[in-house]
């Protein structure tokens, strides 16, 4: 009898009532959720304070238009190029007749392994006109199609073939039915993709300032050398910030209108592929050109500047000393941000609900703030409030924290579904005391999924530039911050080796990332 | 081993109740079947005893120990109740070995001899020892189940529908072994079940529960052969339930007239009443052309539904009346036969409709109506 078991204590739920059953872990979760919002709320608080008449005289200028213009054109461009670029490749792999269709999915998740800033740093070393928005358009897209081609590549598997023979039957051709029948479902999985791209490229800062395409982090980053705090700033983070919500408000209505798709069950059988026939070549040959300018010029590049440059520059023991220091730094934020993660996605699981549904949204808000702004507010509030933390590691910890949360907690709270409350009554039962059922039954489950939450923190701690660079206590050099002043001082050579260590750390996530589609970018 | 007795317990999840009022006594090493249909609260009454939650109101026993209600609420862990939960529920990241000695002392759990003795209990192979959960078959995880739960000796077992996942030759096998190492290990043990065979042919005693309530508690021959009202005689097996005057002793039906016995507390009077028979009470012989009424009422066979070991018949009585009957042997009627009805046995008489509990479900399945 499921219902009675399954529904009614879940009734129970939604009144809070096994909420006051964790009374520690609420706590926890609520001081995590008041950590992720410390840097909407600064920005909050202080648009507050600077007023209506401050914030008409900071934001309503030429210059936040220009910005803007700046932004907005290159969110649509990059988000259009995607789509196509995405939906158009993942058709090809998961629906065509195409040769070698794994090898393809593999080379085309692969760009996701260069982080953007090292991919602008390939082409714009290599031609330095890039700096416009053409090239920056070009340089994005080929960075942040995969976030399109992932979800519906996804999506394909997910459709029910018969559906298409259904269609065909019915006498369409191959392109009405993915006109009329698989676009219509592919709808949320490139919509989501999109929406992706847009929050990624809102708070894209390394690969914009190296192509010189400003944008609002790039201004902000500006502002912030220029004039430390000042209220200019801010300002301009609040209206990156109220960007972002936008964007993730969006996102939440698309989310509840997911399984549009039939996810979750792969397809019932194996789909018959499209014979291209005389299509093949031209499909072989934008796949080739596709993958030849997101990975092979990146590559080629890094691998130019690898033999021409770096002999001159390179000194092992600071690579050794650099590489330490990041990979010190990663392991230390993969740790805190999964202690961090356990309260929200254990209550997100075990006792469902508004409170803890907010708890957990709380951190998907906070991380949607761009590095570049949680950095600021960070700066500001150590120097105000606690000027002993400035600039030391426990805030840079902190802003990664923020930053990558939900990375872990949606690992945590899969973890936690997959080990029912069922164990824990039956090793009770067994005589199990409540700390002997942690260390046995709660903790060896969960496991996994807490492993590979803190997987994925490192590996993105691995790569991140914004709020290193402005956080980072002096002397604190990692892989990412190293390869920024190299290349910005145009040291091309000198950049390269931390670029080629990045690219092979980012590696495994991104082998994992192209074994499980469904998986991973929902963060 | 231990007796378990429940005393008027209640429970209400939000303003839902789920349990109301429920007495139950379980005698030390007995085998008590909780029957009842999706819903009506029987896996709840199963968790409360655990201790895996808390009543409203009442009391849980464990022999003359309180566990639950009165002001003393004992933990899951301190109750000595061994539970077996739904398609097993085995720890997946231990071996066999391991979630078979997880309740043992902690010196215990290494000892190889005693977790081939409780394999052996439940009918398994020492073999399968250090195998993980996940290699074994659904009847063999339900046994394992089995022996982590009798592990720590337990004073009492529950069993929550542990076999509603396996098909239906594997569920035979299984419930043989546990019945079997139940036996052996002298536990009292109550299970729960929606499935009225597993009820009848395991138990010792079947408790019926509907809506929260226990309606009836016996033991299974007399739980079919004289349940307390309709409700319970339709849910413990298929029967033939026909409008009928009692009249003169006798039960006057469209089977003619017929011997009965009164079920309920309170007799049925004289006068319109329903008449309750079992498909295998119903005998078919070649029609006899004599004076009518004599050797029962002639019927058509409409369809029969042959399952090999015996086989159903329905048939339409004169005035329309459809019913079922079970036969045996190979020598079967075809539809379109008229064929003689005869009763062996006595019938049951309830009240007539609408002064009885509403709404049975008709004996005639929609599509023969």
């Amino acid at each position: 009898m499921p219902a009675a078991r399954g529904s009614r204590p879940s009734a129970g739920a939604r009144d809070g009532v096994p909420l006051r059953r964790f009374p520690v872990t609420l706590l926890l979760a609520c001081a995590v959720a008041a950590l992720a919002l410390l840097p909407l709320g600064y920005i909050a608080t202080y648009t507050v304070d600077v007023g209506w008449s401050g914030i008409q005289e900071l934001v309503f200028r030429p210059r936040v238009a220009e910005l803007l213009w700046n932004t907005g054109r290159l969110v649509v461009g990059t988000v259009l190029v995607c789509g196509v670029l995405g939906v158009g490749a993942a058709w090809l792999v998961e629906r065509s007749s195409v040769p070698l269709r794994r090898l393809w999915h593999v080379l085309l998740v692969a760009p996701l392994a260069v982080p953007a800033f090292v991919n602008s740093y390939a082409w714009i070393s290599l031609l330095p006109g890039l700096d416009t928005y053409g090239g920056a358009l070009l340089v994005v897209s080929l960075s942040y199609f995969p976030f399109v081609y992932l979800p519906v590549v996804a999506a394909f598997r997910g459709l029910d073939p018969a559906l298409e023979e259904t269609a065909r039957g019915l006498g369409l051709s191959s392109w009405a039915v993915f006109r009329r029948v698989q676009l219509p479902q592919l709808r949320v999985a490139v919509l989501g993709g999109s929406l992706l791209v847009a929050v990624h490229l809102l708070a894209e800062f390394g690969a914009l300032r190296m192509l010189r395409y400003p944008t609002f982090t790039t201004a902000i980053y500006d502002q912030y050398r220029a004039t430390f705090n000042g209220p200019g700033a801010t300002m301009l983070a609040g209206v990156l910030v109220l960007l972002c919500l936008a964007l993730l408000l969006a996102e939440l209505r698309l989310r509840g209108r997911r399984g549009y798709a039939r996810t979750g069950r792969g397809a019932a059988r194996p789909v018959r592929p499209v014979a291209l026939r005389r299509l093949t070549v031209p499909s072989l040959v934008g796949l080739a050109g596709l993958v030849g300018l997101a990975l092979v010029v990146p590559v080629g590049s890094l691998a130019y500047w690898m033999a021409t440059g770096s002999s001159t520059a390179l000194s092992l023991p600071t690579l050794a000393t650099t590489t330490g220091t990041t990979l010190a730094l990663a392991a230390a934020a993969a740790v805190v941000t999964v202690v961090l993660a356990v309260p929200t996605g254990w209550l997100a699981v075990r006792a469902r609900g508004r409170v803890s549904t907010l708890l957990e949204r709380s951190t998907y808000l906070g991380s949607s703030v761009p590095g570049i702004v949680v950095a600021l507010a960070l700066v500001t509030i150590s120097l105000r409030a606690t000027p002993w933390l400035y600039q030391t590691v426990p805030v840079l910890l902190a802003a990664y924290a923020i930053l990558f949360l939900p990375r872990a907690i949606v690992t945590v709270r899969s973890a936690v579904e997959q080990s029912p409350p069922l164990y824990d009554d039956v090793a009770a039962s067994l005589g199990s005391s409540a700390p002997d059922r942690l260390r046995r039954v709660t903790l060896p489950l969960l496991a996994p999924g807490i492993g590979a939450g803190a997987a994925l923190v490192f590996l993105a701690v691995v790569t991140e530039l914004t709020a290193t660079l402005l956080l980072a206590p002096t002397g604190t050099i990692t892989l990412a911050t190293a390869f920024w002043s190299a290349s910005s001082a145009l040291e091309y050579g000198a950049a390269a080796p931390y670029a080629v260590i990045m690219v092979l750390l980012s590696a495994p996530a991104t082998v994992l990332l192209s074994r499980d589609a469904r998986r991973g970018l929902t963060t | 081993m231990s007796s378990l007795t429940v005393k008027d317990l209640t429970k209400a999840f939000g303003t839902t109740p789920v349990l109301t009022g429920v007495d139950l006594h379980v005698p030390s090493g007995s085998f008590t079947a909780l029957l009842g249909p999706s819903g009506c609260g029987k896996t709840t009454l199963l968790r409360l005893i655990a201790g895996f939650e808390d009543p409203d109101t009442g009391t849980v026993a464990v022999g003359d120990r309180v566990v639950a209600g009165a002001g003393r609420g004992v933990a899951a862990r301190r109750r000595g109740i061994g539970f077996v939960p739904q398609e097993g529920g085995l720890f997946p990241h231990l071996t066999v070995a391991g979630n078979i000695s997880f309740g043992l002392p902690r010196r215990q759990r290494r000892d190889g001899g005693r977790v081939r003795d409780l394999l052996q209990l439940v009918g398994l192979d020492a073999d399968l020892a250090d195998r993980s959960p996940h290699q074994l078959s659904g009847g063999q995880q339900q046994r394992v189940a089995l022996a982590r739960a009798l592990a720590p000796e337990p004073s009492l077992v529950l069993l929550d529908e542990p076999f509603s996942s396996l098909d239906a030759a594997l569920r035979e096998e299984t419930r043989l072994a546990v019945s079997a190492a139940l036996t052996a290990s002298g536990a009292t043990a109550v299970l729960v079940t929606h499935d009225q065979a597993e009820a009848l042919s395991m138990a010792d005693q079947v408790a019926v529960l509907r809506d929260g309530r226990l309606v009836q508690r016996t033991d299974p021959r007399t739980l079919y052969r004289r349940p307390g009202d309709l409700d319970v005689a339709l849910f413990v097996g298929e029967a033939v339930v026909l409008d009928a005057e009692i009249r003169d002793g006798r039960a006057h039906c469209a089977l003619g007239s017929l011997a009965y016995e009164q079920t309920s507390a309170d007799p049925v009077a004289d006068g319109a009443a329903r008449v309750l028979l079992r498909p295998e009470q119903l005998r078919l012989s070649a029609p006899v052309p004599t004076a009518p009424g004599a050797r029962g009422p002639i019927a058509k066979v409409r369809s029969v539904d042959f399952y090999g070991h015996d086989s159903r018949a329905w048939l339409e009585l004169p005035g329309g009346v459809r019913v079922s009957a079970r036969l045996e042997g190979v020598d079967l009627p075809s539809a379109g036969d008229d064929v003689s009805v005869t009763v062996r046995g006595t019938a049951l008489v309830f009240p007539p409709v609408g002064t009885g509990l509403p709404g049975y479900p008709d004996s005639v399945p929609a599509h023969l109506a």
